[in-house]
């Protein structure tokens, strides 16, 4: 067995340096290597999402875009895709919208169609209790499709609304159906300006 | 020979990393909600033990014994990141469930534990092989709980139901549950042991 550096000072600078050095060349090469890759991931993740949520027939094109809209009292930037025929008529849009759930932010995408009608929610990502509020991502979120805010009330029937909570998740449950609110109220603020933006410039 | 297979099967039931030497508990605890994470979440951490083990069994005669804690822990980190940046690239769908808990790993005291108890005395092959069993022992502890806790907290186990949803106990997928589970687990591991000896 080989034989232990003594702990001198300038063992020690030189071995941590070394290692340090090494590692830090290491990662920089694979995260070089595999940048791209992971792009690709999230890019396809993010095309996924909007299928998911906004699916369209025909030759659409999407561009992406930023909505402002102050919700509450509170500004709040929504990035989105908006989705445009061949004619460059307005289609619908998928929007990026988020409110605190019991375990922390919900994360989702609101796929809305030129007449306000919720064509698909998708949680991009969430820290719910698995089991209770994690389910929200399977039957709870299917009642959002094909409804327009216009007739159905974005509330948990406890608070009014026409939602049905979530069985012992009512706080997950009303933040999900806040945050489909937020994207609902933001796209009907700026419909008025996607609807111009089709007719490539 | 025989020294090498007891030094990877040790690893496995008689010094059991979760069962036996209760390290690393803090990702058990949180990750083995479901069979499936448990398992994924050892995996993972025996591909980081075994190159942690293998580098720093290689590294100790250049490694001064007043740095070695934060040598090894950079050693052990860049082999997370590592990991974490090639399955972000390769295999999306395993590191959407487990992208929280891969730099968990980093803190995990398993890999750190037998760096210092293990690698960083002996020679490579050994290393490599107490990295593997010590991982697969940690796997088996973290499928096993995750199995449990999966089939009394969802009526499933790897995803597959088997029971109907109100014969669910809920409160055995949230944090309680994972105490109550491995304390069982342990208390009956403690029992086979005795009766064995």
């Amino acid at each position: 067995m080989a034989k232990k550096k003594e702990s001198t000072l300038i063992n020690m600078l030189l071995a941590l340096f070394v290692i340090t050095a090494v590692s830090g060349g290491v990662l920089g090469l694979v995260y070089g290597f595999t940048k791209d890759a992971i792009a690709e991931v999230d890019q396809k993740k993010n095309e996924a999402a909007i299928q998911a949520v906004l699916p369209l027939e025909g030759d659409i094109t999407y561009k992406a875009d930023t909505m402002s809209f102050t919700y509450e009292g509170v500004a709040s930037q929504f990035p989105c895709n908006l989705a445009y025929d061949a004619n460059g008529d307005f289609k619908g849009a998928a929007i990026k919208t988020s409110e605190g759930g019991f375990g922390g932010k919900i994360d989702m995408m609101v796929g809305i169609l030129a007449d306000g009608t919720i064509k698909g929610t998708s949680v991009l990502s969430h820290s719910e209790t698995p089991g209770l509020g994690a389910n929200m991502t399977g039957k709870f979120k299917d009642q959002f499709v094909d409804k327009n805010p216009a007739s159905f009330t974005l509330k948990v029937k406890k608070d009014g609304g026409d939602v049905d909570a979530i069985t012992a998740a009512t706080i997950t449950s009303r933040a999900f159906s806040k945050a489909v609110d937020k994207a609902y109220q933001a796209f009907e603020a700026n419909k008025s300006q996607f609807m111009k933006g089709g007719s490539h410039e | 020979m025989s020294n090498n297979l007891k030094t990877f099967t040790k690893g496995l039931i008689k010094e059991n990393p979760i069962l036996v030497l209760l390290l690393g508990c803090c990702p058990t605890l949180a990750t083995t909600t479901s069979a499936i994470n448990g398992m994924s979440m050892g995996l993972a951490t025996t591909f980081v033990l075994v190159l942690s083990n293998i580098f720093i069994s290689l590294l100790k005669g250049f490694i001064p014994d007043k740095v070695r804690i934060p040598c090894f822990i950079v050693v052990i980190a860049s082999f997370v990141t590592l990991v974490q940046l090639l399955m972000q690239a390769y295999v999306p769908d395993i590191y959407e469930t487990l992208g929280l808990f891969i730099p968990l790993i980093v803190v995990n005291c398993i890999v750190l534990g037998r760096a210092e108890a293990f690698a960083s005395k002996n020679p490579v092959w050994p290393s490599l092989l107490d990295g593997l069993g010590m991982g697969l022992g940690f796997t088996l502890a973290l499928t096993l709980l995750g199995c449990l806790r999966e089939f009394l907290g969802s009526g499933s186990i790897f995803g597959l139901t088997i029971l109907p949803e109100t014969a669910n106990i809920l409160v055995f997928i949230l944090p309680p549950g994972a105490f109550i589970c491995l304390g069982f687990v342990i208390a009956i591991v403690n029992q086979f042991k005795k009766e064995s000896h």
